[in-house]
């Protein structure tokens, strides 16, 4: 278990270094601090005496080494726009993000579960059928088209939901702000959830109804139908259980895939969140905060990734972790 | 009064183009505490009479006519929660391969646990004690700590003697067991077969025991059945068609085994290969592979003649007898 | 000699898949016959777009800023010349869209090609080869796969777009998509190729064609690759269709092609500016087009993944 552990987390590290480099090289290439800093009004000998002073003319490798050591101590410089520290004005964002992320994780996992075992034990209803045929369908519509095509009949002709923003936040925890604590917040999270989630959805439905219907054809569950098991409790404990495992795989990856399409998501409901943000900052061309979002997003994949791994290795009985390690 | 009895049971397969019979108007009879062996080549049609008795047949497949009288009730009309308190409870079965048989994210012990749950109104501790003395029984060292493992923590032999645990659970009157040891080690196949014999024996189970090794059935079972290309070809005591096969099929078989043939000879196999079930030949279903095959063979679906203590299709069984007689006499 | 025996076998083999169960399973499913069809409509104007365009949507002499905002001749206020009405920059809709289809349906098609080519190789090279450069390379799809493609995208885009700047960047956009696209995804290509490989390299044919004295390359050409053909089939429909939504969804932030030479997902960024007043058109007919172009693709790789049942890799 701890061998495996130290090898997940080593590879994680070597990711996030690959990633620290990227970024880096992103950073010496796109756009010109010192401008930023002084203008362009400035002497050419008091540019390069700058220069030295914040160590511009140093190799690559002294330049990189001492960006990673503050990126180590949280410092991944200043944005050019906010002139606040990039980290803080990302982390300022992230609650919007994620919060958007967790009401369409809550859609997608409320749904694809009862829809996929559905599908996979009755396959042949008309039910089944008109969900399968929806599901393709809703694979089919890019993100930003369903959230186009709900703010134009839910917002704009029916003005049931707000079309864009957070509406009414409530102060939780000291930093954070919520959606979720008031009608007005849950109003405005709602479609911007529900779009996020139309893509995710009829992917894990499909997923989970294709494993499903091979773990209902195992020699085991023909087992638990001779042995007398009701029928409720092959499809949930011995048939889902099975279903899930590799579940949980494709849904680590999809976490990665939805921080993407917030950055959808959030443009079309101008939703105050990280891909907004960063949209803007590629526009107002702000190297650090472009940098600082690359490797926090970075950062979110490798984590969920290796807490994925981490998480499928204990579920999974036959995984032997302590062995997968050497 | 007989445990089972079986009649004119015809099990049907409905492929996309065309319906093909599988099983054909097969009767035979049980009695409490009987052996029975079935026998025969891969694709005769052993697994399915298995799982029809169990009415476990998996789409595409269905039963299309007969009876399957357990107990005096008819199992094929029962209703879907009725048959499942027969399942486990009355008539278990053991499967062909404990690799793939018990649920590999359960452990031993909920796999036992739920089900003496689902038949009787037990306590969880209750249940688990039960589970425990049945591992015992099957000589499982260290039961206790047996229940808290996960299937591919064991080895084969002993997930086959789980298995055989989990049927005997709820004092069954009939046990189904498909091909129990194909997927064993040799060295373990004899043991597990033991274990099983001794099992039925000494509580008076029933049992129906699905095989393509007639050297097994001879040695666990008091009758035989032999079947081919879904019908039963010959039936009686296992002795007799051990020793004195009639139909050409079993004679076949029986000289077909390694016991059979003297040492340095080529085994004796049975020309040709069993025909599919969509493409059965007219007349007996035999004839292509048979020796003695006539025009009538070819021609007409030879009825069953009782033939001494056992029952044989056969047109020609009265003359191959005959003959044999002969030879004896001359 | 040898090309043309190879050629006549391969010949009466697709013939034999067409007059057989795919055949058969194509002609009775008509889902798969009316997907197929409206493929083939949309890809043919897609082609001939030149030719049926009543308007070049690149020629800034047929662009009149005065038409713009034309609706459907079906609605009211409409202009005669343009069908389905015009963009925000007076453009014929209808031609647009064509050229639009267009360039998506290149962008997705060509980058799947280079997925493919990436992809098979890679996986021919980790299967055959096999050892440390196997385990090597299969990391490294691991590590890519789990990184979102879209996401790499995004970034990679950004940072080309803010580096050398809009006008360039606009001039060689296509080049950008078809290249972050294809090199994104190659993994469910070398995953794929590589399984087959693994399993086929068993087998005997193989060994001796060895012992015949083939070369790796002319085995796993000859030999190998033919036999992983349906589940290349597969993924790349699926593929395909993926790549045009990607393409779509990056051009719709703005990181794709630019408005003058609009793809489906530019032209529907460029109309949602103007959702709001009215102008649905703008955004809802190219919405409507990309949907029905990916459906269909969709549709068409469901029927192909029920009749050829490839093994895929799963993970």
């Amino acid at each position: 278990m701890l061998a495996y552990l130290v090898k997940r987390v080593f590879q994680a590290v070597a990711v996030m270094l690959v990633i620290s480099v990227v970024g880096f090289a992103i950073q010496d290439n796109l756009g010109d601090p010192l401008r930023e800093l002084v203008g362009v009004s400035v002497s050419e000998e008091t540019r390069q005496q700058l220069r030295d002073e914040l160590g511009l003319n140093d190799s690559f490798v002294v330049q990189y080494l001492r960006f990673l050591g503050n990126a180590l101590h949280g410092d991944l410089g200043t944005s050019y726009f906010f002139k606040e520290p990039a980290l803080e004005v990302i982390l300022k964002k992230m609650p919007a993000t994620l919060e958007l992320v967790f009401g369409a994780t809550f859609i997608i996992i409320g749904l694809s579960v009862p829809l996929g075992v559905y599908t996979a034990i009755k396959p042949n209803t008309i039910l089944a059928r008109l969900i399968m045929g929806l599901s393709i369908v809703g694979i089919s519509i890019p993100v930003f088209l369903t959230a186009i095509l709900m703010i134009f009949v839910f917002a704009v002709n029916l003005g049931w939901f707000p079309s864009y923003g957070r509406g009414e936040l409530a102060h939780v925890f000291g930093y954070w702000d919520t959606n979720f604590a008031t009608v007005d917040g849950v109003m405005h999270i709602l479609l911007p959830s529900v779009a996020l989630a139309s893509i995710m959805l009829p992917l894990f439905v499909r997923l989970i109804r294709a494993e499903m219907m091979e773990v209902l054809q195992s020699e085991y569950v023909k087992f638990a139908k001779a042995k007398g098991i009701r029928p409720w409790r092959i499809y949930f404990v011995h048939a889902l259980k099975n279903t899930l495992l590799p579940v949980i795989t494709v849904g680590g990856v999809q976490i990665g895939t939805m921080v993407a399409y917030t950055i959808l998501t959030e443009t079309v409901f101008q939703w105050p969140g990280m891909g907004f943000m960063f949209l803007e900052a590629v526009n107002r061309v702000d190297t650090p905060l472009i940098v600082a979002y690359l490797i926090v997003v970075g950062f979110i994949f490798v984590v969920t990734n290796t807490i994925v791994d981490l998480i499928y290795g204990l579920v999974n009985p036959t995984v032997n972790l302590a062995r997968m390690g050497a | 009064m007989s445990l089972l009895s079986v009649r004119d049971l015809t099990v049907k397969f409905a492929m996309r183009s065309e319906t093909v019979t599988a099983l054909d108007q097969i009767s035979f009879d049980l009695g409490k505490g009987e052996r029975l062996g079935i026998v025969g080549e891969s694709g005769a049609g052993k697994s399915i009479t298995g799982f029809s008795l169990m009415n476990l047949l998996s789409r595409p497949g269905y039963i299309d006519k007969g009876k399957i009288l357990f107990g005096g009730e008819d199992i094929v009309q029962l209703s879907e929660a009725r048959m499942r308190n027969i399942r486990g409870n009355r008539m278990a079965m053991i499967f062909q391969d404990p690799m793939v048989t018990l649920n590999p994210v359960l452990t031993i012990g909920q796999q036992m646990v739920e089900t003496l749950m689902a038949h009787r109104k037990l306590s969880r501790v209750e249940a688990e004690h039960i589970s425990v003395l049945k591992l015992r029984e099957v000589y499982i060292p260290s039961p206790e700590e047996r229940m808290g493992q996960y299937p591919h923590e064991l080895s084969g032999g002993m997930r086959q003697r789980i298995i055989i645990a989990i049927a005997l659970l709820l004092d069954p009157e009939l046990i189904i067991a498909d091909e129990p040891t194909t997927a064993l080690d040799v060295t373990i196949q004899a043991d597990i077969m033991e274990l099983l014999l001794e099992l039925c024996q000494s509580n008076k189970v029933g049992l129906i025991l699905i095989t393509h090794d007639l050297g097994v059935v001879s040695q666990m079972t008091e009758r035989t059945l032999v079947m081919y290309a879904g019908r039963i070809i010959e039936a009686g005591p296992t002795r007799e068609i051990i020793n004195d096969p009639q139909h050409p099929y079993t004679q076949g078989l029986i000289n077909a085994l390694p016991q059979q043939t003297l040492p340095g000879h080529r085994l004796k196999q049975i020309p040709g290969n069993m025909p599919s079930l969509t493409a059965i030949p007219q007349g007996c279903p035999f004839n292509p592979r048979c020796e003695y095959a006539t025009d009538v063979c070819r021609r007409v679906l030879p009825e069953t003649v009782h033939f001494g203590q056992v029952e044989v299709a056969c047109h020609e069984v009265s003359r191959l007898h005959g003959s044999a007689n002969e030879e004896q006499s001359a | 000699m040898s090309t043309l025996s190879t050629n006549g076998l391969t010949e009466s083999r697709w013939t034999r898949i067409w007059n057989s169960k795919m055949g058969y399973s194509f002609r009775s499913n008509p889902v798969a016959v009316v997907s197929l069809a409206i493929f083939l409509i949309i890809a043919i104007g897609a082609i001939f777009a030149p030719l049926i365009a009543p308007f070049d949507p690149y020629d800034p002499a047929q662009i009149d800023i005065m038409n713009s905002e034309y609706p459907p001749l079906w609605v009211d206020g409409a202009d005669p010349q343009f069908i389905i009405g015009t963009d925000d920059q007076g453009r014929d809709l209808w031609s647009t869209i064509l050229y639009g289809t267009r360039l998506s349906l290149m962008i997705g098609i060509c980058a799947v090609a280079l997925q493919a080519v990436l992809g098979i190789s890679i996986g021919l090279l980790a299967g055959y080869v096999g050892g440390r450069l196997d385990s090597l390379l299969m990391r490294f799809a691991d590590i890519q796969l789990s990184f979102s493609t879209l996401m790499v995208a995004i970034i990679f885009l950004a940072v080309t777009q803010a580096m050398f700047g809009s006008e360039t960047f606009n001039q060689y956009a296509i080049y950008f998509l078809i290249a972050v696209i294809g090199v994104a995804e190659w993994p469910q290509y070398a995953r794929t190729v590589r399984a087959t490989v693994l399993a086929e390299k068993k087998k005997e044919y193989v060994d001796s064609a060895r012992v015949l004295g083939f070369g790796p390359m002319r085995i796993m050409v000859r030999h190998i690759l033919p036999n992983s053909l349906s589940p290349i089939f597969v993924i790349s429909t699926v593929q395909v269709a993926n790549a045009i939504i990607s393409e779509a969804s990056l051009s719709f932030l703005g990181l794709g092609m630019p408005p003058s030479q609009p793809s489906l997902g530019s032209l529907i960024s460029s109309g949602f500016d103007y959702i709001f007043s009215g102008s649905w058109w703008i955004t809802a007919i190219p919405g409507v087009v990309l949907v029905v172009l990916v459906l269909v693709i969709n549709l068409l790789g469901d029927w192909m993944r029920d009749v050829l049942n490839p093994k895929l890799y799963k993970g």
